[in-house]
């Protein structure tokens, strides 16, 4: 048992994140929109745990909060059995060294007045008191594992590719050498043949650095690809979580199967039977009652109307949260 | 005319300081009547801009250098590059239409639905009546599956999700009755269930009309699921050109086979994923000789010499790779 314990990383446990709506000149709050309901998971060591879900089911908020760039309106994070929210501020700048985070957006994230050599020496300088050599060293050895050389040191941001932008910006979040990253969207903007370089680049180097990552992502194919365990979220909460083979071929919950069911096949003899679904995802500052996906749900019925279900494990390790699960 | 749209010869150019680079080199399409057309790429292989030029959209400073586009229109056959800006603007909509990947900035932030669809009839259709065009947008608001339309007519861009904006573009295109739609990439900005929604759509309203589309993509998906034939775009020229069976059954060019083995591998057993090497070479930096040579495995000799000529490896099945056939570009 205590093994076991020790085996997980990370515990998210019933992490909730609201957001205040103001309005007027007094900046009076009239609503919260509803970002994270309920999100409840774990990260064991050197596991890749993905967040699937469609735009603003709150997958960036989940994890913004782990690493509390964004203050949880309620719930905990624990990392290495550490309840983050008790740590202070400066404690919490000093966890970053272990806690890292890749965005999305690699032209938004890196500094333009920062060249390759500033980008990549300056998170080892807030965290490290390194010689000169010594940190010459770490930073060639990180430009060497992302597959660019030194004499790129000088150059600038917009000197590069999309994809080589991203490498950077992984190089500058892996350079302290954290044990967990959290990746929001770090392949989204780039065409398939360097999203492969990079999702290749990725899993080497999480194997190598012995890495867990919370990999966020809205692509199925490329979550099935990299992940050990995913969590489908929607609306705020998770809907379904498991290991991701288990879940990609038995999805339980009735929002996992359409989803799963909309991507598109690549074989035109062969076109995926879709289960497309009616209408839109609700607006989180007014969630309706229930089960969060009621209103959308081909199985709905009375009790998903007025009760929200909790996740309830329907095979080893594999959770979903629906009334009617196993009934379909 | 047979076809609905004949481009032969197309190529297109900008200015770089002085110089005068070329982006489009000798496209030929033929698109024909009520067919689905694909036209699939990697970012910057000129997709865009031969929609663009279809619609006689390019901006400055781009411009056809040469070439022609016959398009079969109701009155009669015309050459589009030969219109008049205000021939041009007379035929958009009415004749051929277009959506874009973005709804949000396509659509006018400070008028409502009902406005901008009444906008797009009236310019069309200067006689029709306030209660004629109301009438008809609300058809057009059901045909693609909008709940609530008279509450929809009276919204506001804002006020609208990414799924129903591009279903409201969707019905502005296609409210003057087109019979050619240029969708480029109308669904890139899309989550999955919303995209599956849109194509099913699209798909329906082929049927239902008598409207050719022609569908820009990256998605190689998107293609299986919704188009008959298919070009594959390379730096600016078409690298392979079949009916889509044909095109994913019996794929002929490196490039093909290279975009079609980095989607499925990401399904496949390795951990490590196929990647094509390197990236595309922008225009005024193409080569003499085949354009893909740099990134191609099976790359030759020659392949760096003379540039491959687009010709029949079976029927309908067109290739431009010396590993199908010896014949050079003239
Ligand atoms: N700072 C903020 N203030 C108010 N609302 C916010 C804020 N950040 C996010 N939201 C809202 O919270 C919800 C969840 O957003 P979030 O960015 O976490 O979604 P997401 O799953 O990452 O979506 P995407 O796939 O589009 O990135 C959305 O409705 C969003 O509009
Ligand atoms: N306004 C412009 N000025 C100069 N060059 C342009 C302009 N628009 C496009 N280009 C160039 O023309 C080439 C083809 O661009 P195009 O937009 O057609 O690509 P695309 O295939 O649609 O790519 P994407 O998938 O990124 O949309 C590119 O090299 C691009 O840089
Ligand atoms: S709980 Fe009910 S509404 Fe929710 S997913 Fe299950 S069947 Fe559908
Ligand atoms: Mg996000
Ligand atoms: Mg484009």
């Amino acid at each position: 048992m205590s093994e076991k314990k020790n085996d997980i990383l990370l515990d998210v446990r019933h992490l909730q994140v609201y957001f205040p709506i103001k309005r007027g000149l007094m900046k009076r709050v009239v609503g919260h929109v509803h970002a994270v309901e309920d999100v409840s998971f774990t990260v064991k060591r050197r596991e890749v745990f993905a967040l699937v879900g469609e735009s603003g089911c709150g997958k960036s908020t989940t994890g913004s909060a782990i690493l509390r760039l964004i203050e949880p309106t309620a719930g905990q994070v624990y990392f290495e059995g550490e309840n983050l929210s008790t740590l202070s501020e400066e404690q919490m700048r000093l966890k970053r060294r272990d806690m890292q985070f890749i965005f999305q957006n690699p032209y938004a994230s890196l500094n333009p007045r920062m060249n390759v050599w500033k980008l990549l020496s300056e998170p080892l300088k807030v965290h490290f008191d390194l010689p000169p050599q010594e940190l010459r060293s770490r930073v060639e050895e990180m430009l060497h594992l992302i597959g660019m050389t030194p004499d790129q040191l000088e150059r600038y941001p917009h000197q590069f590719s999309g994809g080589q932008k991203q490498r950077i910006s992984i190089a500058r979040a892996l350079i302290t050498h954290p044990s967990f990253v959290v990746a929001d969207e770090p392949v989204s903007a780039l065409d398939v043949s360097i999203q492969a370089q990079i999702l290749n680049l990725m899993m080497e180097l999480q194997q190598e650095m012995e890495l867990s990552l919370v990999f966020i992502s809205h692509d199925l194919n490329v979550v099935r690809h990299i992940s050990n365990s995913v969590g489908v979220m929607y609306l705020g909460s998770l809907m379904e979580t498991g290991d991701t083979e288990e879940v990609y071929r038995h999805p339980a919950h009735p929002y996992t199967q359409a989803l799963l069911s909309a991507v598109p096949s690549h074989d035109p003899t062969n076109k995926s039977k879709h289960i497309v679904l009616e209408g839109d995802v609700p607006n989180p500052a007014s969630p309706p009652s229930g089960c969060p996906f009621h209103t959308r749900c081909r199985y709905c019925t009375k009790v998903c109307e007025e009760k929200k279900p909790e996740l309830q494990e329907i095979a080893p390790h594999h959770f979903a949260a629906c009334h009617h699960v196993g009934e379909m | 005319m047979e076809n609905l749209l004949e481009i032969r010869d197309l190529k297109i150019t900008t200015l770089r300081g002085k110089n005068t680079v070329k982006l489009l080199d000798k496209v030929d399409l033929d698109i024909k009547k009520k067919c689905s057309f694909g036209i699939v790429g990697e970012s910057g292989c000129g997709k865009s801009i031969t929609a663009n030029a279809i619609l006689g959209l390019l901006p400055y400073p781009l411009q056809v250098s040469e070439g022609s586009i016959r398009y079969d229109s109701k009155d009669g056959e015309k050459e589009l590059l030969k219109l008049s800006k205000k021939e041009m603007r007379s035929a958009r909509g009415r004749e051929i239409s277009m959506i874009f990947q973005e709804p949000m900035t396509s659509l006018d932030p400070i008028f409502n639905v009902e406005m901008q669809m009444d906008e797009a009839l009236t310019f069309h259709h200067p006689q029709m009546s306030k209660s004629e065009k109301r009438e008809r947008s609300l058809e057009m608001l059901r045909r693609v599956n909008i709940p609530r339309p008279e509450q929809t007519l009276a919204s506001y861009p804002h006020q609208l999700s990414g799924g129903q904006l591009q279903r409201i573009m969707i019905a502005i295109a296609l409210i003057n009755d087109p019979r050619l739609l240029l969708a480029d990439e109308p669904t890139t900005a899309l989550d999955v269930t919303i995209q599956a929604q849109i194509l099913k759509l699209m798909n329906d309203l082929k049927e239902q009309n008598d409207t050719s589309i022609i569908m820009i993509t990256h998605d190689l998906g998107v293609i299986a699921e919704t188009c008959e034939e298919v070009a594959v775009f390379y730096a600016g020229q078409i690298v392979e050109q079949a009916n889509v069976i044909e095109l994913f059954g019996k794929t002929a060019h490196p490039y093909t086979l290279g975009l079609l083995r980095a989607v499925t591998s990401l399904g496949g057993e390795s951990r490590k994923l196929y990647t094509i090497p390197g990236i595309v070479p922008p225009g005024g930096q193409w080569s003499q000789g085949c354009r893909f040579a740099d990134r191609c495995e099976k790359c030759m000799e020659k392949c760096r010499q003379a540039m491959p000529a687009l010709t029949e490896a079976a029927p309908g099945h067109y290739c431009r790779c010396f590993l199908h056939s010896e014949e050079v570009e003239a």
